[in-house]
């Protein structure tokens, strides 16, 4: 019985913690919980930047609190909670395995608001999902390696075999393979997100099997080294800039670009207009950043690629338009068609001419 | 000239003061290292240890220690048993996830079957997963004369790189959308280790928990295998002649402590955390080892260490975030803890003695 | 597939500066083994090493100072060590685990301003004609001064276990501490030099990652090399030599199965990346027959009981 009045008074406050905000304390609270460490130089850091564009955007009227290397699974659940206690009025979780944990603590606090990044479940009025489109980031980045590789191999290191990587991986050769029809795709997969030491072991292999450039789906600047060891390699720089390596071996970046949307958001709550939408966003509304073309790119390469960017920000250009086939060689898209976001958001097979097998 | 000289009998009086000792300079230099970094170091210390049990949303983290603390202690109480008689296993890591898979396997093959004996069969499952693989170093151990300590560490790591196999491969759940991890068991009720009490953090883990170390307690106080367990530590030569069949004993403390890790793992994946996903072991294994120690592979003492490190994790993620406290600094600072847990406990067993030693 | 894109000759080349880092923290793990200790802090030591030397390396623009302090970082929180399992009598196993979790705290306290930083690059030694000789060029005279550093620590160390007195006692200590102290030799003295030198070895490990091998710093980024290291020595059954062997297989494996992954050879990554691991169990049953091979007095505490 003495647990059943301890229930029974957290219920209460449960209710008052939720209850209390709504009478307007002066601030809005906003909480960032993080997977990795703020220091990590890539996905982290790149969210940690965000929280401060909304620091920097609404000073006083906003407080920001962060916790960093959350373990997913009930750590991750306690810290969304801890912060739900402590009157945030809107939490962003930043790793796609809280999802479960971020719909089932924002069951218990119906009146703030969630943010889950890179996931698909809002089971609750007051979750949202987003996610960038950096696939398009991806297809400026093959165009600018198929132009500019002369060994016709282009490297690649994959993290895990997950939709989003494969994803990148097709955009990539989709338009690497546009601007140089012989080239051709060497994919070293890693099984980490975070491994440095692995990542320029990856980066050696494939310099020394030919490749002259490399593109990355981890977040160190390992491969970059590697490619300036060997000499004559391009690298582009993953989630951050990575501009101690430009201009060369770094000649372009896919920046990860979460401030807009973080300060759109939590203008929203502020405002009261906050509403449950499930947001991918691209170069368009500014999500995924392509970071400055090097003078190691020719200028006709660098322009092209500009007007790629261009296409694909205004919309005219869909980063996956037929004809394409898949692997195997069966039709996927027709003439013209652009693919759908339910079956880009699950893809998991390879586009046609890319050798290979995905690990299962 | 300062030396130690072994007591006759561990003191009493500074088994029980050493810890607090420890404690207290813990606070001490965690508060000047607080302070080092620009933050007030009493409310520091406050946050971390006095927020959790008393602060005012303590109802909330109080069922959390249960849940945080449960594999710890669950974990600790096995290893116990063969620390006491000197046999290592530091591989608790790889039999919590080896539980995990085989428990979450068993549940998720007859997924959406509902049954009252699926849950069971889990549990089942998962203490069976994690003795067997405790099985491996002791099998050698006592055929061989493999050092355990080596052979266990190693198989944490196969265990890992299964771990990722399977959440990519043959227990990814089918609705994902090509995510890795498996289904969410929590949403699976047949095979949901749910809270006894809700919101209680009374799951059948705590409970597992609660019965090893009253089996633990009984066994070193009343029973034969308890005595032939210590005797073996202390004098290996007399317990054989006593005879102890050593062989016997490897494979019972290695299996007890492998399957007591195996059913950790599983009431945590199918309770707290839900799902099997790449990285679902958060270091449990190891941070039980240094548990058991500071409990000083006493039952008692290891439901202490045990929630006294939950403790710590709990307060250090909320200072972390209510006075952005970085993560390591938290690491740092229970590092210190344990390091002066483990030195204090030398006045235990020794007394500190003034003036020349006699000559030996 | 086309296995002719992987060239065995920088295969080798790039195989030997991977296994630097493990070699370099085995080597000194092993003389710490053979003074009777285990000490389970190698990767909080290796990546204490990694921001100390990367830090240093950035203050002063020279990565030979940068390596001189990762060993200094790297002795110094052995010592911590040392303190605790030889003056206080802690258990080694507790300690060393202990150990790692302070050290990767500490060294992201540390490195918090060094984040997405360049260092000075330390350029490969210039061997002049040597290093164009075919075959042999690329693999022995391509590298960087610490490769050969580790190599020339791991025929000291072996010359020194082998031939000469220190090594004598030394061994003597691991075997059987107490017979080793009623003959006059300083246990806890030695183990605590032993100790140093081995966080001597795996701070400059860590630098290595950080200063040659990546170079960059990021918390966390020795990625759990420390405990690679840890089952090499057990691999080499505690002789020199064979840890360079071991190290060169570890290392091997590694790059081989990325090269061939390069080359679109279909190879289950986990079961490969697992593959040390099996080795090293197997080495070991191996070795059980070998009733000689770990020191006898290894893991368990000393104390001088007059």
């Amino acid at each position: 019985m003495k647990l059943t009045t301890l229930f029974a008074s957290a219920a209460l406050a449960l209710g008052l913690a939720s209850g209390a905000w709504a009478d307007g304390h002066e601030k809005t609270k906003v909480g960032f919980v993080y997977v990795g460490p703020v220091g990590d130089g890539g996905w982290t850091f790149t969210h940690d930047q965000g929280r401060l564009a909304v620091e920097e955007e609404f000073g006083d009227a906003v407080e920001t609190v962060f916790v960093e290397n959350v373990a997913e699974g009930p750590d991750a659940e306690r810290v969304m909670t801890q912060m739900a206690l402590d009157g945030a009025d809107l939490i962003f979780t930043t790793s796609f395995g809280y999802m479960d944990a971020t719909n089932n603590v924002a069951a218990k606090f119906p009146d703030i608001k969630f943010e889950h990044a890179t996931g698909y479940k809002r089971l609750h009025p007051n979750v949202s999902t987003y996610s960038a489109r950096f696939y398009e980031g991806r297809a400026v980045q093959g165009h600018i390696a198929g132009s500019i590789t002369e060994s016709n191999i282009i490297g690649y290191i994959a993290s895990f075999p997950i939709p989003e990587v494969i994803r990148g991986i097709n955009s990539a050769y989709i338009h690497a393979k546009k601007a140089n029809p012989d080239v051709e795709f060497k994919i070293i997969w890693v099984y980490t997100w975070f491994d440095p030491a692995k990542e320029a072991d990856a980066a050696t292999a494939l310099i020394e099997q030919g490749a002259d450039v490399i593109l990355q789906h981890t977040d160190s600047t390992a491969p970059h080294a590697a490619a300036q060891e060997a000499g004559n390699v391009a690298a582009f720089g993953q989630a951050s800039d990575m501009s101690a390596y430009a201009p060369y071996p770094r000649v372009s970046a896919i920046l990860d670009l979460w401030g807009p949307y973080y300060v759109e958001r939590t203008r929203a709550v502020i405002d009261g207009t906050w509403e449950s939408v499930d947001t991918w966003n691209g170069i368009g509304d500014g999500m995924v950043g392509i970071g400055e073309i090097t003078d190691a790119v020719p200028a006709e390469v660098k322009a092209e690629a500009l007007a790629l960017k261009a296409s694909l920000a205004d919309g005219s250009y869909h980063a996956f338009t037929g004809p394409l086939n898949k692997q195997d060689g069966s039709a996927w898209l027709g003439e013209g068609e652009s693919a759908d976001d339910g079956t880009l958001a699950g893809m998991n097979f390879y586009v046609e001419g890319i050798t290979g097998d995905i690990p299962q | 000239m300062v030396r130690f000289e072994k007591r006759p009998q561990p003191s009493r009086l500074f088994a029980y003061a050493t810890p607090l000792l420890a404690v207290l300079a813990t606070f001490f230099f965690g508060g000047l290292l607080f302070a080092a970094l620009g933050k007030d170091p009493v409310v520091s210390i406050v946050t971390i240890f006095w927020e959790p049990l008393f602060g005012e949303f303590s109802f909330f983290y109080r069922p959390q220690l249960l849940i945080k603390g449960a594999p710890l202690v669950l974990i600790a109480i096995g290893l116990s048993l063969g620390f006491k008689a000197g046999i290592w296993n530091i591989g608790a890591e790889g039999q919590y996830i080896m539980g995990a898979l085989v428990g979450a396997g068993v549940g998720l093959a007859f997924y959406p079957t509902e049954s009252v004996l699926i849950f069971p069969l889990m549990v089942l499952a998962g203490a069976l997963g994690g003795m067997l693989w405790a099985m491996i170093p002791a099998l050698l151990k006592v055929r061989f004369g493999t050092n355990e300590i080596l052979v266990s560490l190693m198989l944490v790591y196969v265990a890992e790189q299964f771990l990722a196999s399977m959440s990519l491969g043959l227990l990814k759940n089918p609705e994902g959308f090509g995510f890795p991890g498996s289904r969410n068991l929590q949403q699976y009720p047949s095979a949901h280790n749910a809270e006894i009490i809700a919101g209680s953090g009374m799951h059948c883990g705590v409970v597992a928990a609660l019965i090893a170390v009253i089996f633990a307690y009984v066994l070193f106080a009343r029973h034969k295998l308890g005595f032939a367990i210590r005797v073996t530590g202390e004098a290996p030569r007399a317990a054989r002649f006593s005879g102890v069949n050593p062989s016997r004993l490897v494979v019972f403390c290695l299996g007890a402590s492998g399957m007591l890790a195996g059913l950790a793992g599983l009431f945590e994946v199918s309770g707290p955390a839900g799902q099997v996903t790449i990285d679902f072991n958060v270091g449990y294994g190891f941070t039980a080892i240094i548990v058991a120690f500071l409990g000083r592979l006493n039952p008692i003492g290891i439901v202490l260490a045990g929630l006294l490190m939950a403790l710590t994790y709990i307060g250090g993620d909320i200072a972390q975030s209510q006075l952005q406290l970085p993560a390591a600094a938290i690491q740092v600072f229970q590092g210190m803890l344990l390091f002066f847990l483990l030195a204090f406990d030398l006045f235990t067993n020794y007394r500190l003695r003034f003036g020349r030693s006699e000559v030996a | 597939m086309d296995l002719s894109a992987i060239n065995p000759i920088l295969l080798v080349a790039a195989l030997m500066s991977a296994a630097t880092p493990i070699l370099l923290a085995a080597t000194g793990e092993l003389v710490v083994e053979r003074a009777g200790v285990l000490n389970l802090g190698v990767e909080g030591m290796m990546i204490i090493g990694a921001i100390c030397g990367f830090a240093i390396a950035v203050e002063t623009g020279s990565p030979t100072i940068g390596f001189v302090a990762a060993a200094v970082g790297g002795a110094l929180l052995s010592l911590l060590f040392a303190f605790l399992t030889q003056i206080t009598l802690a258990n080694q196993v507790a300690s060393g685990l202990a150990l790692t979790l302070f050290g990767l705290g500490l060294s992201a306290l540390l490195g918090q301003g060094y984040v997405g930083i360049k260092p000075p690059r330390m350029p490969d030694i210039n061997f002049g004609p040597l290093a164009d000789i075919p075959v042999l060029g690329p693999i022995l005279f391509s590298h960087d001064p610490i490769l050969y550093v580790g190599l020339l620590i791991v025929a000291v160390v072996w010359a020194v276990l082998k031939f000469t007195r220190v090594g004598l006692v030394l061994r003597a200590v691991g075997e059987n501490h107490d017979a080793a102290h009623a003959l006059g030799y300083k246990v806890v003295r030695i183990r605590t030099l032993a100790i140093m030198f081995g966080g001597a070895c795996a701070g400059m490990g860590g630098a290595y990652i950080s200063l040659i091998r990546v170079p960059q710093w990021t918390e966390g980024m020795t990625a759990g090399v420390g405990w690679i290291a840890l089952a090499l020595v057990v691999f080499a059954s505690w002789k020199p030599w064979r840890v360079l062997l071991g190290a060169y297989l570890f290392g091997g494996i590694t790059q081989l199965q990325l090269n061939l992954q390069g080359a679109g050879v279909a190879i289950p990554v986990e079961y490969l990346a697992m593959s040390p691991y099996v080795i090293t169990i197997v080495v070991l049953v191996i070795l059980s027959a070998d009733k000689s091979a770990a020191p006898g007095s290894l893991g368990r505490t000393f104390h001088a009981s007059s």
